[in-house]
This record gives C-alpha cells, sequence and structure tokens, in this order.
C-alpha cells in the first residue's frame, strides 16, 4: 500500500481566513489535536510566513516567536514547519524559527522566480532543516518553465518540490501535466498544495498522487485563503478508502475540526462568489478578504477587483494593488454614470 | 577644471546605466570603466563609446591614478575590499551595493549635510526601493511623529539582475534600517515582490505609514513637495495614488519610470538608484569645482 504524507497547513494558510487573529494558546490547542491525531507535519504561523506581519498582508495577533514557543511546547511527535518568503521573510527570521524549535521550511518563490530561494535553501540545509521548494502559482507557468525553476530548486539542495496551486485556478489536467512533468526530472519527491476556489481541492490533490505526488496538504475544516484549502479530514477518509496509507486518525482528526476548529472559525469556508473568481481568473487566493474590504470602501464589486487583478498577472503578496484597481474601478464607474 | 574625473567599477546592468548618465554630464568626466571579466557586455559598449577599458577591477582605478569619484555597482562584498584601497587613494566612493560602509544618503533629504561635512569619503545609496520611498517617508516625519513606515517595492522580473535576487534579504534589512535613519521612522520594514508579467510592469512601491492621519493635509503637501524634488534627479518618479488617510495610516503609491538609457523604461528600479548616485556626484563636483575656483 502507497504512504501518502500529508502537510497540515491550518495554523499557517488558515491564518488567512481568520485575518491572521489566532492567538498563541489556539494554536497550541488544535496543534496539540492534531500531533494527538497523527498528523506528522504542522505548519504554522502568520499566513503569509515569517515576517509577514506588516501592513500590506494584516498583522497577526501575535509574533512568529509567541506562535512557535506555544506550539513547539505541545508537540509529541510532528514536525514543526514554517513558510518562508524570500522579499517578506529573512534568513535572520528563520534563525529565530529554529530557535523556537522549526524543523522544517517551505521556501516559496513565484513559480519563475526560483533564484531568489537559493540563499535560504542554501542556509536552511547547511543548519539540518528539512527544506522544501514551494513554487507558488504554479498556474501561471508552463509545464517546461516549472521544470526548469523545479531543477533550480533541487539544484540548491531542497527535500521536495512543491507545484503549488496559490489561486486554486487549477484544473485537474494541468495538475497532471505539471506534477509528472516535475517528477520525471528532479530525484527528490514531489509535493502539491491545493486551493477549494474551483471545488477542486480534493480532485486536484488526488490527480497530483495519481501522477505521483507522495507528499500532499490540507487543512484541517479547509482552513485557509480564498475557499480553502484540500479538507484535510475528508482527504484522510478519500486516501482510506483509495487504499492509500496517511497514518491520520479519521475520528481523531474530524473532533479537531468540530470541537478544536470550528470554534475559531469567523464564517464557513465556502467557495462564494469572490472566492470562484479568484479560481476563475487566477489571482492570488489571500487577495479574497483585501479585494472585499477594498469593495467595500471604494463602492466596486469585489469580483470586478479580483477579475483584474488576474487580469494584469499580479502574484502573490501584491496586496497593494488591489487599492490601485478599486481606484481606478471606482473612477470608471463614476465616469460612466455621469 | 571644469570637471570632475570619474570611473564606475563594475560592467553590469547598473555599471552600463550610470556610464550613459554619465556621458550626459556637463560636471563629470567619465573616463573609465573597471570590470575582471573580458566577455562583460558593459566593456563592449564602453569600447564602443570610447571610453577607457579595464580589466583589472580596482587596481584598474587605482594605476590610472587621477580619478575624483568612483561609482561601485559590484558587490556589498567586493565593495568592503574597495572601500579601503579607495579612501587610501583619496577617492570618493559612492557605493550602490548593499556593503553600506559609509553612511545612506539620499539627494531629495540629506544630500548637503552628507557632503559639506568633508569627513566623509564614502557614500551608500542604500538601494532602489530605498531611494523611491525614503524621501516620503521624510516629507511625512517631518510633519508628524512616524511610528512605523513599511514599504513594499514590486519590480519587474526582467529588470533584477542575478546581483538583486542573491542578494534579497540585504535588500529588505538595508531598506528598512533606512526608513528608520534617514527616513527619520521609528521601525520600518521593506518588503520586495518580483513580477514576470509581460510586457513587463513599471517598478512600483506603496509606502504605508502609521502616524497621525489626522494631519493628512499637511502631509500631502509635504509628500508633493518632496515628490517634485526626486523629480530633479530623476524625472520619472512620480507619485500614481496621492497620500490618503485610512484610519491610523497613510498610504500612498509610487511609480517610477526608467530614463531608458540602457534597459527599458520599465526598469525604473534601477534608473532611481543610478540617477540618485549621479546626482550626488554632480553635487560633490560643483562643491569641489567650487573650491578649486576659491
Amino acid at each position: 500500500m502507497r504512504k501518502i504524507r500529508l502537510i497540515d497547513t491550518t495554523l499557517r494558510d488558515g491564518m488567512h481566513a481568520v485575518s491572521h487573529q489566532l492567538t498563541p494558546s489556539q494554536m497550541a490547542g488544535v496543534a496539540a489535536g492534531m500531533d494527538e491525531a497523527g498528523v506528522g507535519t504542522i505548519e504554522l504561523g502568520h499566513g503569509d510566513g515569517l515576517g509577514g506581519s506588516s501592513f500590506q498582508y494584516g498583522f497577526s495577533r501575535a509574533t512568529d516567536r509567541e506562535y512557535l514557543t506555544a506550539v513547539g511546547r505541545v508537540l509529541k511527535n510532528a514536525k514543526m514547519d514554517v513558510l518562508l518568503i524570500p522579499g517578506i521573510g529573512t534568513i535572520e527570521h528563520l534563525k529565530e524559527a529554529m530557535e523556537c524549535g522549526a524543523t522544517t521550511v517551505r521556501v516559496a518563490t513565484h513559480v519563475t522566480e526560483a533564484d531568489v530561494a537559493e540563499e535560504h535553501i542554501h542556509f536552511a540545509k547547511r543548519n539540518g532543516l528539512e527544506t522544501v521548494g514551494f513554487l507558488m502559482m504554479s498556474h501561471m507557468a508552463s509545464p517546461e518553465k516549472i521544470v526548469e525553476q523545479a531543477k533550480k530548486m533541487e539544484s540548491y539542495g531542497s527535500d521536495i518540490i512543491y507545484v503549488t496551486d496559490s489561486a486554486g485556478a487549477m484544473v485537474p489536467d494541468d495538475v497532471k501535466a505539471r506534477i509528472s512533468a516535475v517528477k520525471n526530472v528532479v530525484a527528490v519527491p514531489v509535493g502539491f498544495h491545493a486551493h477549494n476556489n474551483l471545488g477542486l481541492a480534493i480532485g486536484n490533490t488526488l490527480a497530483a498522487i495519481e501522477t505521483g505526488a507522495e507528499v500532499v496538504d490540507g487543512s484541517v475544516r479547509g482552513l485557509g485563503a480564498g475557499a480553502g484549502n484540500a479538507q484535510l479530514e475528508v482527504l484522510v477518509a478519500v486516501l482510506a478508502k483509495m487504499g492509500y496509507v496517511t497514518n491520520v486518525d479519521l475520528y481523531k482528526i474530524m473532533d479537531v475540526g468540530e470541537q478544536l476548529v470550528e470554534p475559531l472559525m469567523h464564517r464557513p469556508i465556502v467557495i462564494n462568489n469572490a472566492a470562484l473568481c479568484i479560481g476563475y481568473a487566477g489571482a492570488y487566493g489571500s487577495f479574497l478578504l483585501h479585494a472585499c474590504r477594498a469593495g467595500e470602501k471604494f463602492h466596486v464589486d469585489p469580483r470586478d477587483i479580483l477579475i483584474e487583478m488576474g487580469r494584469r498577472k499580479t502574484v502573490g503578496g501584491q496586496e497593494d494593488m488591489i487599492i490601485d484597481v478599486a481606484v481606478e474601478l471606482a473612477e470608471k464607474k463614476h465616469q460612466g454614470g455621469r | 577644471m571644469d570637471k570632475l574625473r570619474v570611473a564606475v567599477l563594475g560592467p553590469g546592468n547598473i555599471g552600463i546605466d550610470l556610464m550613459m548618465k554619465l556621458l550626459r554630464s556637463k560636471k563629470l568626466d567619465m573616463v573609465l570603466l573597471a570590470g575582471v571579466d573580458a566577455s562583460s557586455h558593459g566593456l563592449k559598449i564602453a569600447a564602443e563609446k570610447g571610453i577607457a577599458t579595464s580589466l583589472e577591477g580596482i587596481h584598474g582605478i587605482l594605476k590610472s591614478g587621477d580619478i575624483d569619484i568612483v561609482f561601485d555597482a559590484t558587490g556589498a562584498k567586493p565593495h568592503l575590499i574597495h572601500a579601503p584601497l579607495l579612501k587610501d587613494a583619496g577617492i570618493f566612493a559612492i557605493d550602490l551595493t548593499p556593503a553600506a560602509v559609509g553612511p545612506y544618503i539620499v539627494p531629495a533629504v540629506n544630500l548637503t549635510e552628507c557632503l559639506r561635512d568633508h569627513s566623509i569619503k564614502n557614500v551608500n545609496m542604500i538601494t532602489c526601493g530605498g531611494q523611491a520611498t525614503v524621501p516620503i517617508v521624510r516629507a511625512i516625519s517631518r510633519v508628524t511623529r512616524v511610528e512605523y513606515a513599511e514599504i513594499v517595492a514590486t519590480i519587474s522580473s526582467l529588470s533584477a539582475g542575478p546581483g538583486t535576487r542573491q542578494n534579497i534579504d540585504e535588500f529588505t534589512e538595508t531598506t528598512s534600517d533606512a526608513l528608520v535613519k534617514i527616513g527619520g521612522a521609528e521601525r520600518g520594514k521593506a518588503i520586495i515582490i518580483l513580477n514576470p508579467a509581460d510586457p513587463p510592469i513599471m517598478m512600483r512601491n506603496t509606502v504605508y505609514t502609521k502616524c497621525d492621519s489626522g494631519r493628512i493635509d499637511e502631509i500631502k503637501a509635504s509628500v508633493l513637495q518632496m515628490a517634485q524634488t526626486v523629480q530633479q534627479y530623476a524625472p520619472g518618479y512620480r507619485l500614481k495614488v496621492d497620500p490618503y488617510a485610512d484610519g491610523e495610516r497613510v498610504v500612498c503609491v509610487i511609480e517610477v519610470e526608467g530614463a531608458g538609457d540602457y534597459l527599458p523604461k520599465y526598469s525604473g528600479n534601477l534608473d532611481i538608484i543610478t540617477s540618485a548616485a549621479v546626482a550626488v556626484a554632480e553635487r560633490y563636483a560643483q562643491y569641489k569645482l567650487e573650491e578649486a575656483k576659491a
């Protein structure tokens, strides 16, 4: 029976869905439950990773150090994982995370910009961390381009290469083409991170597994940016039915969802109109709440903002562009009305 | 003597763009481009324009013997070696690397102050994002206390060379340090994003400051005035979104269009730092020429 490694992102990607407002003790509670349920790797922190707390992305309730320290105290078996996006977080941030007990780091770049991660991956490997190269917004590049970037990530020393559907914009054939292309050229395991904006998070994850992915992401109750991630407890059930081994206890992870995660959620994770537009337009998942707020402030439809963000080929992290787009749309609307 | 003699060290994107600008200067004579790799495109361009080249790097410049100003467009590590050699040779150094041996300089903010201090023989140009955003933070902090300044610089992937890519942490760290030291904020943070869109996007900078946003009218006037000052040496610098109050913060957006001297106009990131460096050199030359006449 084939074994699939699951990485949980409830406490990192899920932070987007709660505007980065979980407290360290809330995180510790959820993390302890997941550890007990058999989740092997738990990613946590601000939604935009180390150093993400900012005006641009929203300030988190607590600091990276406070979150990591609180979670580090309760974990018995699970690896503690952090996200590092070069340009936002730095090696100094990573050193701090290591002091707090992080053992795995995912170094994330836009799918065409792997070379900005070279220094960070080298540093992480030299210091004994498990290091994952994480290619975001993979729907924006062809399989050939992704292959070139995946090879770079591997050459820097990544232990795993991820194809990341940050916009939840891929359909299963897109996933298959990218995963199999990467799988063919790298020697290390390949991973996949899904978003559910088109209702395909579980389906795409299965497509990734069928074409060779050995590591996949999920989050409890789907808590994540946009319409959320592949719902972890659903993934555990589906993979069990298909005969894959995950080591996660289904009842226990369901209980984590109902008893620990649900009470912390600001709203149910559903595919609302704005989230659907993110998937349809291929815009970055965490633009969702920012576009809704800008839509309200400038009296424009958030769907129009998100579609325009996709049309302009914005990349992850360009939340500041939402204001520009909203202002321009508002001006256009105003002119049209006269 | 009516012009100072200048050399550029490092024939990459920055070095070539600098050379193009220096060729137009009325106060500076671009006499030498020094590199270490014979295949450098920049050295070929220099030769075509009739400018002397050297393959001996810093030693080529020192041997030349009569250089007044050197622009160092190599990297942080090489500049640490170059800086003491230039100092011993009595050559004024304008450092475009993140080495930051000398004080940060932003022409619109602290040009006179730095250059009137004769003990300063090496100045640092911070980063492209720093040159674009520090003036704005300074414009706000001269009106009201800035508790925190945060900038997001988005540049086109095509205009980010290997130097920028390998030193991305230095970019964020140096820029945030300058937001405090020269911008006058109490705390600073910088974020950089590379965008590969084609056609390439213009360099774009969002500046967020936590301050008394109730004084937005004064802030706006100060920022508009500062933008005009920067435009005197970087004509493609403009406010895309004027400062506006948003709760406890003030937000504004700056776009920088390049002059298109070497890389195309979208490379405003290149232009803002080379234009600023030339502005520093021209003022230095002005003072030196005045002293010589006196």
